[in-house]
Order: C-alpha cells, then structure tokens, then sequence
C-alpha cells in the first residue's frame, strides 16, 4: 500500500498532465466506495415523537427523500444504514433504542433530529426524558428544530453525505481488527441506569449516604 | 374523614339539580365540595357511582384525576361524568390523606376508568382498591417515587415555579447537567443498591400475561408442566405498525388473540409535571406536542379551559378563527389517519401520499397564520395570536370549495367500495355501544358505535352553537365504520369551514392587552373541546397564582385504547394492527 501511496510523488510529463489522474488506491477506492453507498443511505423505520411526522413529510411527495436515495425505510434495524432519533427520548425508551442501535449493522449513522433528541428540548426537565440521546449512542449530524422542518431534515442528511465522503475506508473503524463494542444497553432501576456509569452512581451515592449520616448526627 | 379547615374562605358548590337528589340520597356522605361539585364520602363512593350511573344518568365517565392537596393533607381523586343527552358535567370527588392514600376503584362501574386510575396511581401513588390490574402505567414498576405529587423533585428541578430566576433576566446559563448532584436527569434512592440492578418490569408483565398461567386454584404454573398452544407475543415499542412507541403484549391462542395488553409511556414526557411548574401561557406551546397532528384543536382545548376561570372570551373575529383552525385540524387529522390505516392494511403509503398532499395546502395555511407548519401556537387566552389576511382566507375558501372536497371524494372513491378493504375491515373489531360508552371512548370511535355523542353539539364550545351541521354517527362498530365516519366528518368540517369563512366579520383578534403573565382567579375548570380523536379536556385547579397548581389532559388516545383488548378480542394479529389503526392514537397523547 506505501509503495502505491509514493506515486503521488512521482512527477507525471508534462504531455500527460491533462490525461493523466493520479490518486491512491485508498483515495480512489474510498471516493467510489463512498459515492455509492452516500447515495442508498436507508433510513430505519423508527418513530419516536413530533419529528416523526415531519420525517414522514419529507419522505412523503412534496419533499421527497427518495431524491436523495434514502426513501427505503427499513423497519429493521438489521438492514438499515441511518438511524434518525425523530424526538424526544425518554428513560423507558432509551433501552430500546440502544439496543436497536446495537443490532444495526456497520456502517452506521445516527442523525439526531430536534431539539429533544439533541439535548432534551422543551422536555428536557422532566422526569423521564434523557438529555439528548447523544449521552448513549454516538451522533454524526444534529438537526436543530422543534421539530425541523422536511428542509431541514433533508440538509441533515447532506451533511451526513459530506461525512460520509470525507471517509477513508483505510480508517473506518468497521474494517479494523476486531469487533466493535457494544453499547451496553440502559437498565430501569429506581432510575435510569447507565451501566457505564456504575462506578461512578456507586461513589456518588456512598458520598450521599456520608453526607446524610453526617448531617443526621450533627442534627441529634 | 375530616378535611382540614382551610384558612382562605372558599366558595362551596350549591347543591342543586342532581347534586341536590344525591344529597337527599346519602345524606351526611355526600358534602358540597370547594368551587364544583360534591364530595362523596369513601364508604359509599361505590354505590354512589352506580347512582349516579343508573338513576341519574351520567353514563359517561369522561375524566378522572388526582389532586394533591398537599398543604390540606389529602389526596382529591375527582370525576367528571356526562350525560349521553348532552349538558354539563356532575362533578364528583373523593378524598383521601396523603398517609393512607386509598380510594375504592370504580373499574366496576365504569371500565373507563381502568387507565385512568392505573395513571393516578403511577403519577400520584393512590392506591384503588379492587382494580382489577393496578400496575404502573407510563412509568415502569421500580420506579422512584410518585412524580405528580406536591412534594416528590425531578432530578433537574430548579425552582418550585417559572420563570426561573436563573435563566432571566440576566440572561447567563447554565447546564443543568453541571448544576444537579448526579450530574445528569437521573436521582437514585439512599437505600438503592447499584450491584443489584435488574429490569422485572418484563417479566411481571407476561407473567400477567399468562406466559406463565393461572391455574385454576390461584397458584401460578411454570408454562413447563402446562401443555398449552398459548403464545406470548410482544409487538412494539420498536414496529412500524404501531403508530409510534407504543407496544402491545398479546396472547395468542393458536393464532387468536385471547388477550391484548396496550404497554405505553415509551413516550411520556412528563407534561403534567412540567406544566405545574410553567405559568398558564407557558403551557401553551407543550399542547402543541400533546396531539402532534392536530396542534391547533390542543390549543383551543387548552385556551378555553382556562379562559373558563377567567371569565373572558375572545372577539367574535377570534372565535371564527379558532372554529376555522380546528375544523382545517380535523380535516388533517382525519386525512392522516385515513392514510395510515391504509398503511395498516397493508396498502403500503400509496393512500397515504395521496392523503397527505391535502394535508401540506392545509399546513401552508397554518404556517402562514400562525408561524409554524405543525406546532402552531396560534391561540391566547382571549383570543388568537395573529390575524389573517383577506388572501389567506380567500385561499381557505379555495382549498375548502374547490380542492378539499375533490380530494375527500378521491378517496372517497377509490377506497370506500373497494373489496379488499371490505374484506378487511367489516365486522373486525365491534365495539358494542354499550361497551363504547362504559370505556368511555369518545370521538370517532364512540360515534361508530351508534352513540352520536358530539362535544360540539352535547356541550357547546367557541361558537359552535350557531353552525349548521350533523353530528356523523354510523351504527355498526367496525374498523369499516370508524373509516367511514372520519369521511363523514370531513364533510361536516367542510359545511362549518364554509359557513365560517364566509360569516367571518372584521375586527379584534385578541379580548384586552395582550399578557405574558396572567392571573388567573383561583378555581376549578374542566374545559373539554371535541378534537379529531376525541373529546379532549383540561382539568386545571388554579390557586390565583400565575402557575396552575393542578394541570390535568384527559386525553382521547389514551382513554380509547382501554377499549382496544375488547375490540381485539378473538380477532389474529394482523387485525390488531388494523383495529388499532382505526382507532388513530397518537402517542404524544397517549402518554403525555
């Protein structure tokens, strides 16, 4: 592979300079591989809230998604490409949606549509909303609107194209040694239980405990 | 029991009417209650209900709810039930203290009231003795805490009230992620153990299910040693076919459905919460997201529940607009749901396309009011927040003589006599009309079952009492019914958005000075208006501060699907998808 990379140093003739492209393999390989798979991004059929309505506009005839190859909603998570987190998330959902995540097959987008899924929204104070499902699954494009418009959701997956062409399939993870990691998925406890955060409910709830013991017995 | 003497002077109910004859009845059990209604004692609540059901005639239980009297030390479970004839409301209420927390359950007199009070015992931790099913509803079992009471704190709460000193007016922010202890939405109990962390919630469920059956003496029986065809299904949250994040656990008998439990709150929100904190305009925007399809119709809901304790109403320009907004809202909500139940049968988002295109001339007209395609904002309390212009209305007049009826007819045509759709629909999902009002379902569910129950015409609303039009009613029940009865009311918004645009006179759109923090007197208000899926109501208790101190939706969605195991009774699965189709839920209501 280094060897090839070296003949984008080597000079091309001056006669052969309008005929001749040079690229890497990588380049070249990625440029097609990332122009056709930018094009067939599906989506997965996976409505949580208000922006599910707008999604289904945008895929309806006026804004049309299929214009941008992504009109295949897949309704599983199996042999879809682009998941769009279309509103809020709550406690009782994220579970799920974690674990649709998990079972989507690499590559794998996530497109964070509205204000809820972004960071909450106008729900952000309640009890059984999470803070943006950017806490739990990775995000590539955030879609700011409550809830955005078909437009909006249709500039959000342009620039998911942009990402996607700017890949190189030398370093995308998915062709690394290995598997990739799991998220581990959300449990209901008496709350919303991140398991990668254990270690850390464990000590806050043992300084918690400190504090009230101490503060009973200054009280008695 | 006694309530404790409250230290403001309140205006207690008048007993007359048939608030007089239940006094005559049960004499010292049944006391005037503050603002509306009477007060019915715990010990004959029960018999009262039925009272009140079979001889006075309130068969319809439209709402019930919970208030948290935290400084008088009791919970107030109230009722509001209707007369199928029409008029107003007999209020009735129950107490409880906080300690005890126990109201006997009415499941048995109104089935409607399972989910309700399945809801006020998640929310609010009152106990309903002899329901039948008293699990969480839209929280799961395990959950900390009862959110809806006075003195139980979000993990993000800040202040008791809105506007919250931090945010304005200076102006700075900050995360409230780096504010709160855990450093996230999320608080755990000192007694929890974090290495004993499982989900049960799943398990209680099927084995309610009878996953793992019941035999005949009581004992539960391992699904080993019983030989059974029975099949535990689960559909949802995640499935294309349920309208959103609403999941279905269903029985099967073979590949008959022997029982159906709806499980939500995939999607709840915490509206209520929330809405007790926000001032009376603030909660405005929020009815917007109850029922994401029919903004508009939420609003009018809301604005007309509170314009009730305020006393006001709005300009006649304003009036006419809001009855134009929710009929345009019924007839997008109507086209909508007529598109996706095709989707349900399987006729995959071709109707559907076709439904929608209507619907985005009706949206460009919302926007152009109100700002917004969808969450449009648009009511006030005294009025509506913009004006329209001569053009706007004359392109209403043109969707609504030239395009609209093209498009229903359209529909109309092609979908009404066809065979597939007859195969499938007629006669799969009956709701009796008996049953129809004992689950108190309401809209176009009720009226398909023969109850030609109409908010607009029972109770009215706005200016509704000066439209010509029929209350659609067809008798037989079925998913076809629940069909047809959305195109007959599309027609019927029609003949009113005619006669609206065309009576509407000029002038004022908004009652007084425009207001960002309103006083509302202290009181008691159920307004309800007749929205696309239902009767829509909003019990809000005000203590004359600028927040509601209680904020109650009875929402249709949510009280209609206590039907759904009875309509999916004996039917296979792929009608459940149908029959729910039908009953057009959308989950922003559902669980709030």
């Amino acid at each position: 592979m280094d060897e090839l990379r070296d003949l984008n140093t080597m000079p091309v003739p001056s006669e052969l300079s309008n005929n001749v492209f040079v690229t890497t393999i990588d380049r070249f390989v990625s440029y097609i591989y990332n122009w056709g798979r930018k094009r067939s991004v599906w989506p997965m059929m996976f409505g949580l809230a208000c922006c599910a309505i707008e999604m289904i506009c945008a895929a309806a005839s006026r804004f049309d998604i299929a214009r941008f190859g992504s009109e295949l909603m897949r309704p599983s998570p199996r042999q879809a490409d682009l998941m769009i987190v279309s509103g809020t998330v709550t406690k009782k959902m994220v579970p799920q949606i974690v674990r649709l995540y998990n079972q989507m097959p690499e590559p794998k987008y996530v497109i964070s549509m509205g204000a809820c899924a972004t960071g909450g929204g106008p729900f952000k104070e309640g009890y059984n909303v999470v803070s943006g499902i950017d806490k739990f699954i990775p995000v590539d494009v955030y879609v700011p609107g409550c809830p955005p418009r078909p437009e909006a959701l249709l500039q959000g997956l342009l620039k998911l194209y942009e990402k996607i062409e700017r890949q190189s399939v030398r370093a995308v993870p998915w062709y690394q040694r290995g598997e990739s990691e799991a998220i581990p998925v959300p449990i209901l406890g008496p709350d919303l239980i991140d398991p990668r955060r254990l270690p850390e409910i464990r000590a806050r709830l043992a300084e918690l405990r400190a504090r009230q013991g101490s503060s009973s017995e200054s009280s008695s | 029991m006694t309530a404790p003497t409250k230290a403001k002077a309140v205006p207690r109910a008048e007993l007359k009417g048939d608030l007089a004859v239940l006094k005559e009845k049960f004499g010292d059990a049944v006391q005037p209650a503050e603002y509306e209604g009477v007060v019915i004692a715990n010990d004959v609540l029960l018999e009262a209900a039925r009272f009140i059901r079979d001889e006075l005639g309130y068969r319809y239980l439209s709402s019930l709810t919970a208030v948290d009297y935290i400084q008088e030390g009791y919970f107030e479970v109230v009722y509001h039930a209707y007369r199928l004839e029409g008029g107003g409301p007999l209020v009735f209420k129950a107490r409880t203290p906080r300690d005890v927390a126990t109201v006997p359950s009415l499941v048995s007199v109104w089935p409607g009231a399972d989910f309700q009070e399945r809801e006020a015992w998640d929310l609010m931790g009152i106990r309903f003795a002899g329901h039948p099913n008293l699990k969480r509803i839209l929280l799961w079992e395990g959950f900390h805490g009862h959110p809806l009471r006075k003195d139980w704190k979000e993990p993000y709460y800040e202040e008791e009230h809105k506007p919250f000193s931090s945010r304005w007016p200076s102006g700075h922010h900050i995360r409230a992620e780096d504010r709160v202890f855990w450093h996230d939405n999320v608080q755990y109990p000192l007694d929890w153990d974090p290495d004993q962390v499982e989900d049960t919630s799943d398990e209680l469920l099927y084995i309610g299910m009878g996953q793992f059956a019941r035999a005949e003496t009581g004992e539960l029986v391992e699904p080993k040693s019983l030989r059974t065809e029975r099949l535990v299904v689960n559909m949802g949250p995640q499935h294309p076919s349920t309208h959103g994040v609403f999941r279905m656990v269903v029985t099967l008998d073979g590949e008959t459905i022997v029982r159906l439990e709806p499980v939500m709150g995939y999607l709840h929100r915490n509206h209520e919460k929330i809405g007790e904190r926000n001032m009376y305009l603030q909660n405005m925007p929020y009815t917007d997201r109850l029922d994401y399809i029919c903004s508009m119709s939420n609003n009018l809901g809301y604005a007309i529940a509170v314009e009730k304790l305020l006393g006001i109403r709005p300009p006649e320009r304003a009036e006419y607009l809001r009855v134009i907004m929710a009929e345009f809202t019924r007839i997008v909500n109507h086209l909508w749901a007529i598109g996706f139940l095709l989707n349900d049968l399987g006729a995959f988002f071709t109707p559907a396309l076709y439904a929608i295109e209507e619907r985005e001339l009706i949206l460009d007209l919302f926007e152009e009011a109100a700002g917004s395609r969808m969450m449009c904002n648009y009511m006030r309390f005294g009025g509506v927040a913009h004006d329209v212009s001569d053009d706007w209305i004359a392109r209403a007049k043109e969707l609504v003589y030239n395009r609209l009826p093209r498009a229903i007819e359209e529909l109309d045509r092609y979908l009404t006599h066809n065979e597939l759709i007859k195969a499938r629909c007629q006669g799969v999902g009956v709701l009796p009309p008996d049953l129809a009002v004992a689950y108190s379902t309401a809209g176009p569910v009720l009226r398909a079952s023969g109850i030609p129950y109409d908010v607009r015409r029972a109770e009215p609303y706005s200016i509704y009492d000066r439209f010509d039009f029929d209350v659609a009613v067809r008798y037989n029940g079925d998913v076809y019914d629940r069909y047809l009865i959305r195109i007959d009311e599309m027609w019927q918004s029609l003949r009113i958005l005619r006669q609206a645009l065309d009576q509407i006179p000029k002038g004022e759109i908004q009652a007084g000075k425009k207001q960002y923090m309103i006083r509302v007197p202290a009181g008691q208000a159920y307004g309800r208006v007749e929205n696309p899926k239902g009767e829509l109501g909003f019990y809000i208790v005000s203590d004359g501060s600028p927040n509601p101190y209680r904020y109650h939706i009875r929402a249709p969605s949510f009280i209609n699907l206590t039907a759904l195991n009875e309509m999916c009774k004996g039917h296979k699965v792929a009608d459940v998808v149908v029959i729910l189709g039908s009953i057009d839920i959308v989950l922003g209501e559902v669980d709030r």
